[in-house]
């Protein structure tokens, strides 16, 4: 099967980053705006859910409805709270927005005011169920609204997220029966009922395979024997390798179900993710 | 410390509710198990259940309809009933919205608006506490991009039917922007300076076709909205130990607080505990070196160990932080199982945690 190669996927011009909640939708987005933007991509990423998740990983102040930057070629875009005060109150009115929003930035010319010209657009977009319905936003005004700018407009954007060239997405799961599963279902209902192509999927927080079978035997023989801290270090390592274990079969069933390439990104064992540590995630997206 | 089964004493309806991807499903599932498995009539609403989970309750197409679980199953795990009952129900926001707008004959509100189906869920509570055939409802709240939406949920829909967001948009069309008032105008513009498109403009003609549809609406709404507030009500915030959820959480109990809503306790899922995990002296290296008789694997063994030690000292101080901030009357703590929770064993497991009154030390964890 042919793959493209990360950059490929960086060569569209708005990547979104979708998945179940809690799956690391945020860091995925940030590891890949790093990434292209390490290849001089001037690259912005978007914060579609209210987290701001971003401005906490650069230790920025909470940045409102701005585009900021974060590192060199990369900014980030946040919203606003007088954005959430408009729309919070009307179904859709808030999705469509910022739909609008997100295709208004990705565009070569962009017409607002010192509009920043950027050449790939990633949006870290809001937590499935939610997540196709957002997209699908478009569509459903372009075919409540019958005529006038409302339907040309959100035609407009609806042909931009089909448009496999210009826009690709990539789903997060995690190595959980749950997560496999609903990614199953949303890359399909993705790629057949939103027909935006996706190409990527990455499986987030996976455990090191540290011990090998022998290993876990001799380990297993040993816990039996002893006390204290030995036997702690000895549970903690048995722990470790169920989990690999499990992990990987939920790794192997995602491979197996889901039609775009699986890519994998470690577990990384830090109380709170930093830069640095996305930093690297970022140099194991391909 | 009290347990879940303190917890709801006296209540009818329990809410569990959380950022996505903490265990909500899970622990919804466990707690009815639980209440079920001392004597009462439980209906579980659940969104998503896992698929093993879901088989293995015997409940392999569940529906928008209750179905019980084979009281045989609770014998072949060993659990005595007392008499008590467990149905399921997965709770389709698609055919709720469908059948309610078959209803109501809403037809142009379609499922498709993003922002809806928060609202669904309790749409279902709330006929289904109508109806008053069980004990207890544990609803399992829907995946929100943030907790508060669910909560938000009837108060914007109120919102939305009486008219702040419509009539902005509901003034006369056809003429462009110039006949709108003054503070309609500068929604637009504000709402363009955003986005940069001229999106919005007859965003009014769209929402015309809305007006005079949502009275019945309205009612319901605010019925909905009384549910949630009412003393037989309670919420029990889920989360796990990481930094994010657990600032969610706190943050979601604030909003329940100011919203004068029955706040029970807080669930944290997939804990590392520290007792289980303790601080090693010096020459502990050599001491794993020479006990394993492998210098590599000794080494492997301290790496994981340390970076297991992280983990648990991270859900302590997250832990502390979530205590002292809530003042909650229960932070029950569930350890990170190594294997996913797929039957009704499992539930019972996770029990142990969630209805162990006192803040006993609890030693069988993962690696048991």
């Amino acid at each position: 099967m042919y793959v493209p190669a990360v950059s490929e996927l960086l060569d569209k011009r708005l990547v979104i980053v979708t998945g179940k909640g809690g799956v690391g939708k945020s860091t995925v987005a940030l590891a890949l705006g790093l990434a292209a933007a390490a290849e001089g991509r001037r690259t912005i990423v978007c914060e579609v859910s209210s987290q701001e998740h971003t401005s906490h990983v650069f230790h920025r102040a909470r940045v409102g409805f701005h585009e900021v930057e974060m590192a060199d070629n990369l900014w980030a875009m946040f919203r606003s709270r007088i954005f959430s005060y408009l729309t919070a109150a009307t179904p859709g009115l808030r999705e469509l927005v910022t739909i609008g929003k997100m295709w208004e930035v990705a565009q070569p010319d962009r017409k607002v005011k010192k509009g920043r010209k950027y050449d790939l657009v990633i949006v870290d977009a809001p937590a499935t169920g939610a997540g196709v319905g957002f997209l699908q936003t478009p569509r459903t005004f372009a075919n409540i609204a019958r005529v006038g700018p409302i339907k040309a407009q959100a035609e407009a954007l609806e042909a931009f997220i089909v448009n496999h060239r210009k826009t690709g997405a990539a789903i997060v799961a995690l190595p959980e029966e749950m997560p496999v599963n609903e990614t199953v279902a949303l890359e399909r209902q993705l790629t057949e009922e939103v027909d935006v192509a996706v190409d990527r999927v990455y499986m987030n927080a996976l455990y090191p395979e540290r011990f090998s079978k022998p290993d876990v035997e001799r380990l297993e023989s040993a816990c039996g024997k002893t006390n204290g801290p030995l036997r702690a270090a000895y549970r903690a390592a048995l722990s470790e390798s169920r989990r690999a274990a499990a992990q990987r079969e939920q790794l192997a069933r995602l491979a197996e179900l889901v039609r775009a390439p699986v890519r994998t990104l470690p577990f990384v064992f830090v109380p709170q993710l930093g830069v640095e540590e996305i930093r690297e995630l970022a140099k194991g997206m391909h | 410390m009290a347990g879940v089964a303190e917890l709801l004493d006296g209540k009818r309806v329990c809410i569990c509710a959380g950022s996505g991807g903490v265990g909500k499903t899970t622990s919804s599932a466990a707690i009815a198990a639980g209440m079920a498995a001392r004597g009462k009539k439980v209906a579980v609403l659940t969104i998503d259940p896992a698929k093993r989970l879901a088989d293995s309750l015997g409940l392999p197409e569940l529906g928008n309809e209750e179905r019980r679980v084979d009281p045989a199953l609770f014998a072949q795990a060993g659990i005595e009933t007392n008499g008590g009952e467990l149905w399921a129900m997965m709770l389709d926001a698609k055919a709720t919205f469908d059948e309610l707008v078959r209803r109501h004959a809403y037809q142009q509100l379609s499922a498709a608006l993003a922002g809806s189906q928060e609202y669904m869920a309790m749409e279902k509570l709330f006929e289904l506490h109508a109806e008053a055939r069980y004990d207890l409802l544990v609803l399992d709240t829907p995946p929100t991009r943030n907790a508060l939406e669910f909560l938000e949920a009837p108060r914007r829909l109120m919102q939305f039917i009486e008219g702040r967001a419509l009539q902005v948009f509901m003034k006369p069309t056809g003429l462009g922007m110039k006949v709108f008032g003054r503070g309609t105008s500068m929604v637009f513009s504000v709402l363009r300076r955003i986005t940069g498109v001229e999106v919005l403009e007859d965003l009014s003609e769209f929402f015309q076709a809305f007006s005079g549809m949502l009275g019945g609406f309205r009612e319901r709404a605010k019925r909905v909205n009384e549910l949630l507030a009412n003393p037989e009500t309670c919420f029990l915030v889920v989360c796990g130990p990481q930094g994010e959820p657990v600032t969610e959480a706190v943050y979601f109990h604030r909003k329940l607080v100011e919203a004068k809503l029955p706040f029970g306790g807080v669930i944290v899922n997939k804990v590392h505990y520290e007792s289980e995990l303790p601080d090693y002296g010096e020459g502990f290296a050599a001491e794993l070196a020479e006990a394993l008789g492998d210098d590599d694997l000794a080494r492997r063994v301290l790496m994981n160990f340390d970076d297991y030690r992280a983990l648990a000292a991270r859900d302590r101080r997250n832990i502390k932080r979530l205590t002292a901030e809530m003042r909650a009357r229960a932070v029950i703590q569930v350890p990170y199982l190594d294997t996913d929770v797929h039957d009704l064993s499992g539930l019972m497991q996770i029990n142990e945690y969630l209805f162990a009154a006192g803040a006993k030390e609890r030693t069988a964890i993962a690696a048991g």
